[in-house]
């Protein structure tokens, strides 16, 4: 796997590299399967990570989670949101999230 | 290694430096948009411009806007392009070209014989303009008279690790020669408020930083979006702070020496935010409704050039002021590469560090200065739109500098 870990303190990766389903990957020393195709500049979880947990990238907050994720699960609007202002998708425009 | 970057830019009556020679041909309400757009495509000159307002209501911040880049050093020569009856106050905006030494001609449709006849007249005005802009004497440019502005669009996960932080770099190394560099957008830099402040000169100047990022937010709660496009999340982005963080990457580790509201001026060089969110209550929708609509506020504070970043992939350029496109994605840039002027996706593919990019952005900044096409130029695209806003005057606090001085 190509992934880039941006600041110490983070707790998600950042893909340089798509992976796919199935492929057995190395984060932080632990081997991980992952359980979903994920394209480059998406983000993965560096460990397990609770709901109501701050996601850091460049060491800073982004956002909490919102749903339980596993190690080198795909980080992204389906598990966590921001704790500024809701992001929308294509298909959401028009139906404001919260 | 020690370059001398002698430039010689295009040397303006009111003492300022252009390093284009554009005449731009400005219609003042979308009536006179089909005889200026005319005017234009049958000069067939890629020194000939199209900008222009829609709205028929007056609006103080159009006025402002199209003031600050009729006279903008790039600029040669103006022709106003009038239906006649619209709002718009061509005269203030012609007076105040006059008082820049510029030529300036207005032409008025309905006082013209219409549309063939406008048209034609049009084709002889711009021909004046550009003899006069021809005779523009050249001077020596400095790298401290230069003005760079940065923007991004379509960002993705890449843009924040390998462009932004390439074009901070440039920001760093050019504000240090004393160029002014002038990064924006607020309503991306929410959740940045606090880190940002701290780089303010000043801690009233920290404070203004902080209050202009609150107003993005509350702006754009209302608006119900915030700057955050869905291309934005397919290409890996989740949050509004997590694409904040990747844009303020931008603006490079120096100082933050001020804050300007399009169409002021840096009073000196160094880093300044421009503040792109109208004051007071929500009116006339979203704050700029696409990328150019920036990119014309940063050309509007005296912006020569535009580093514009881009993940999912831009194709824009700009009318007046040459756009430098860098690729933040290296699979965006296989497939638009003829549209891109850097590659900094390299960085994502172990092709390139931060450094070099920084470096190979930096000397095409002075080439570009030198009279080097970007890829966009080269393309023809010469985008343009400006829309209604409403500002207030920057407050004390804004300008530390210019106060001490």
């Amino acid at each position: 796997m190509s992934a880039i870990l941006l600041h110490p303190d983070d707790n998600v990766l950042v893909l340089s590299a798509p992976v796919h389903a199935g492929q057995a990957v190395t984060i932080d020393g632990q081997a991980v399967t992952v359980i979903s195709d994920v394209a480059v500049g998406h983000k993965l979880a560096r460990h397990a990570l609770a709901v109501g947990d701050k996601v850091l990238k460049y060491g800073a907050p982004i956002g909490s989670i919102t749903a339980p994720v596993a190690a080198g699960g795909h980080v992204h609007l389906h598990n966590m949101r921001s704790d500024y202002i809701a992001s929308h998708t294509r298909q959401a425009t028009g139906a404001k999230g919260s | 290694m020690t370059m001398s970057h002698a430039l010689s830019g295009y040397l303006r009556a009111d003492g300022r430096k252009g390093i284009r020679n554009v005449v731009a041909v400005a219609y003042l309400v979308e009536c006179a948009h089909h005889v200026a757009r005319a005017i234009v495509t049958r000069s067939d000159d890629t020194e000939v411009h199209l900008i222009g307002f829609p709205g028929c209501y007056p609006n103080a911040y159009a006025l402002k806007v199209m003031q600050a880049i009729t006279t903008h050093p790039n600029v040669g020569g103006v022709l106003l392009v009038s239906l006649g009856c619209e709002s718009f106050n061509r005269e203030q905006l012609r007076a105040t070209i006059e008082a820049s030494g510029r030529p300036v001609e207005t032409l008025v449709i309905q006082e013209n014989g219409g549309t063939a006849s406008t048209i034609a007249k049009g084709l002889e005005a711009v021909a004046r303009l550009r003899t006069v802009a021809g005779q523009t004497p050249r001077a020596p440019m400095a790298i401290s008279e230069l003005v760079i502005g940065t923007i991004c669009g379509g960002s993705d996960g890449t843009s924040g690790i390998t462009a932004n932080p390439a074009v901070g770099r440039v920001f760093d190394r050019l504000g240090a020669a004393g160029a002014a560099c002038v990064f924006e957008e607020t309503g991306e830099l929410v959740g940045c408020e606090t880190i940002m402040a701290s780089r303010a000169i000043t801690p009233e100047l920290g404070l203004e930083l902080e209050r202009s990022v609150q107003k993005a937010e509350a702006y754009y709660t209302v608006m119900g979006y915030g700057s955050f496009a869905p291309g934005n999340a397919e290409g890996g982005l989740t949050t509004q702070e997590e694409k904040s963080m990747g844009a303020y990457s931008k603006s490079g580790s120096a100082p933050i020496v001020g804050i300007l509201k399009p169409g002021d001026l840096p009073p000196s060089g160094g880093l300044y935010l421009l503040d792109v969110v109208p004051d007071g209550e929500v009116r006339f929708g979203f704050p700029n409704i696409s990328d150019n609509a920036e990119i014309v506020e940063l050309i509007a504070c005296g912006a020569h050039i535009t580093l514009f970043t881009t993940g999912r992939g831009s194709v824009v350029g700009s009318a007046i002021s040459p756009v430098i496109k860098i690729c933040a994605n290296p699979e965006t840039y296989r497939k638009l590469s003829g549209d891109m002027d850097v590659d900094a996706g390299r960085i994502m593919e172990g092709r390139g560090t931060l450094d070099e990019v920084g470096a190979e952005i930096h000397d095409l900044v002075l080439a570009v200065a030198g009279g080097q096409r970007t890829v966009s130029e080269a393309l023809g695209h010469q985008e343009f739109i400006l829309t209604y806003k409403a500002f207030d005057p920057i407050g004390p606090a804004c300008l530390p500098l210019r106060r001490a001085s």
